[in-house]
């Protein structure tokens, strides 16, 4: 009796500490993050890292570490990704939970959730033979190497996302909502969009941001589709260098312990950041429009 | 579970041993930086290693800045680089016990490519520092169309990105200029793009002549405004010093080499390794070279 008791609370406190763990894990990360981003500011100025637009640590005078354009260009390219990915995302996941038989359902979600599993380097690799050249031909520039360019290929990889949660969202809609409508003398149309979305309100914004962390994080597809040129993006046409392309390309060539070496930790903190926040953000919008059925 | 246990066992045994590196006595040397060098590094182990069945050699690539980063660092035997390490590096690496030592493998010629339909032929290094620091930004003024010229270059862990820098542009790079992954990114981009510009390593173009006039060509270039233009794509160019953008190719160690990473940096440096260094579309060590190289291995001996 003693023994299965003992193993009882054994097994509890295991699976305590693989939670533990990974909370562990998640602060250790950060913790270090900081830890080696605070030592950049040693040397490097708060106001010359967060508002200079030059990143030039390798400079052929003296090096220069502002993020702006950088902290522009992930932001530029996201935008684009979720301006493409919303409503094609949004629109998707209405057809998947609404409209679709359960036939075309059964088939079509698996390929969904298919997409999300392409490796993003194979997505930049298409970015870089198809779409690029694509995107030069069609809107007349001399390549595509292009912010628009990282917004389609971002846009593909976090549609699945998007379509999945955004889904699972429009079906947990009671059905007593959708009857009541009906009964009232509603059209499909006008229940969709005058009942069903707003209902499924907070578990959509939760897909769009969950969708926008991925895009936000992404690093291969960037770095290999929009061609890197540290110039301040003026617009969708412009090649961009994003924050997680600039670590992803700069860390493994830079020595320990130098203000360079710091200075990349610090964009990874902020990164981090960013990412927490956006997270914390779904977290509470979601949490707030939740309807307690 | 009783019947499984062997099994388990046997299975965690497997991977104690192949946990273990010593298989037999093979030495392992590791060999990381330029991608400029990378393959012909890869030509030259392979070929040792069929000779020397007791070493066992392994390259990565990573840029000339990540090899060197490596060799400060501790973490390689040799590190390839297509620049000369900068005077805050040797100090770092002193400050951590490691005394790097140059041998010299080859010599590298950069190639200046633009897309094929360009009318240009010719480009002199004036107009290239001014193109690539931004002061020169339109095709029109070298005699093309009115086009903005569309600019690629390689990354800052490059060692062709800081080479190309301090000896042609002599200023900071335009801050619109593409940073490509690698030489064979920056070929593909301009094959693509029909106001592109970008520059490469010889080597690469030598081992794909067949792609030339398949979508770029390579300009000729002039020391001056006055003198006459060069290809790369020549040998002789090179040789004799006509071409104006050529650089030594580095190995660099911790040190005065020893035992079988002597004898593999001696290989390089051999007839036989010299023809390789030929075949990957390099240039064989000039004598301005052999008497660093002759220093740094002859003084290794035990």
């Amino acid at each position: 009796m003693q023994i299965r008791r003992l193993i009882d609370r054994s097994i509890k406190r295991l699976f305590f500490l693989a939670a533990f763990l990974s909370v562990m894990v998640l602060l250790g990360i950060f913790g270090m993050l900081l830890i080696n981003g605070i030592k950049a500011f040693e040397v490097i100025e708060v106001s010359d890292f967060f508002f200079g637009t030059d990143w030039n640590p390798s400079a052929y005078g003296k090096p220069t570490f502002g993020i702006l354009s950088m902290l522009v260009s992930t932001f530029l390219v996201t935008l684009g990704a979720m301006l493409i990915a919303i409503p094609l995302g949004v629109g998707a996941a209405t057809y998947l939970a609404q409209v679709a038989s359960e036939k075309t359902r059964l088939i079509l979600k698996p390929i969904i959730e298919l997409l999300a599993a392409i490796p993003s380097v194979v997505v930049g690799f298409i970015g870089i033979v198809m779409v690029g050249p694509l995107i030069a031909r069609v809107f007349g520039l001399s390549n595509g190497l292009t912010a628009l360019n990282g917004s389609i290929l971002l846009a593909v990889m976090s549609l699945p996302t998007i379509i999945t949660v955004a889904e699972d969202a429009i079906r947990a809609v009671p059905r007593n909502f959708i009857e009541g409508s009906y009964a009232l003398g509603a059209n499909q149309w006008t229940t969709l969009m005058r009942v069903i979305l707003p209902a499924a309100y907070s578990g959509i914004i939760a897909a769009i941001i969950l969708g926008m962390g991925r895009a936000i994080g992404e690093t291969m597809t960037v770095l290999m589709a929009t061609g890197n040129a540290l110039a301040m993006p003026q617009g969708f046409f412009d090649p961009v260098r994003t924050m997680t392309a600039t670590i992803a390309i700069e860390l493994g060539e830079v020595p320990y312990g130098t203000t360079h070496y710091y200075s990349l930790f610090a964009v990874g903190a902020l990164l981090f950041i960013i990412s927490l926040g956006i997270n914390l953000i779904a977290e509470n919008i979601a949490a707030r429009y939740r309807y307690k059925a | 579970m009783k019947k499984r246990l062997p099994i388990i066992f046997l299975f965690f045994g497997f991977l104690c041993w192949s946990c273990n590196p010593k298989h037999g006595h093979v030495e392992n040397l590791l060999i990381k930086g330029s991608d400029t060098e990378v393959n012909l590094a890869l030509t030259l182990a392979e070929t040792y290693m069929m000779e020397d069945p007791d070493i066992s050699i392994a390259i990565t690539g990573g840029g000339s800045g990540a090899g060197i980063a490596a060799l400060i660092n501790g973490k390689t035997s040799i590190a390839n680089s297509s620049r000369a390490m900068k005077a805050e590096e040797l100090v770092m690496a002193n400050e951590r016990g490691v005394y790097p030592l140059s041998t010299v493998l080859g010599i590298d010629a950069i190639a200046i490519i633009v897309h094929q339909d360009c009318p240009l032929t010719e480009i002199s290094k004036h107009q290239l520092a001014a193109i690539y620091s931004g002061r020169l930004n339109n095709w029109k003024y070298l005699g093309g169309s009115d086009d903005e010229i569309s600019l690629y270059g390689r990354q800052s862990n490059s060692g062709t990105f800081v080479y190309f820098r301090d000896s042609i542009v002599q200023a900071e790079y335009a801050s619109n200029v593409k940073q490509m992954n690698g030489t064979a990114q920056i070929v593909e981009a301009i094959k693509n793009d029909r106001n592109g510009i970008g520059y490469v390593g010889v080597g690469y173009i030598q081992e794909n002549k067949n792609q030339i006039n398949q979508g770029f060509k390579v300009l000729a270039v002039k020391a001056t405004d006055q003198s006459p233009a060069y290809l790369p794509t020549l040998a002789s160019n090179i040789e004799n010093g006509n071409y104006p953008i050529t650089r030594p190719l580095f190995q660099y160690t911790n040190g005065h080499p020893k035992g079988k990473l002597r004898q593999f940096l001696r290989y390089c440096l051999s007839a036989e390794g010299q023809i390789l260094v030929q075949k990957s579309g390099y240039f064989p060590v000039t004598k301005a070279y052999w008497q660093q190289n002759e220093q740094a291995l002859v003084m290794g001996q035990k």
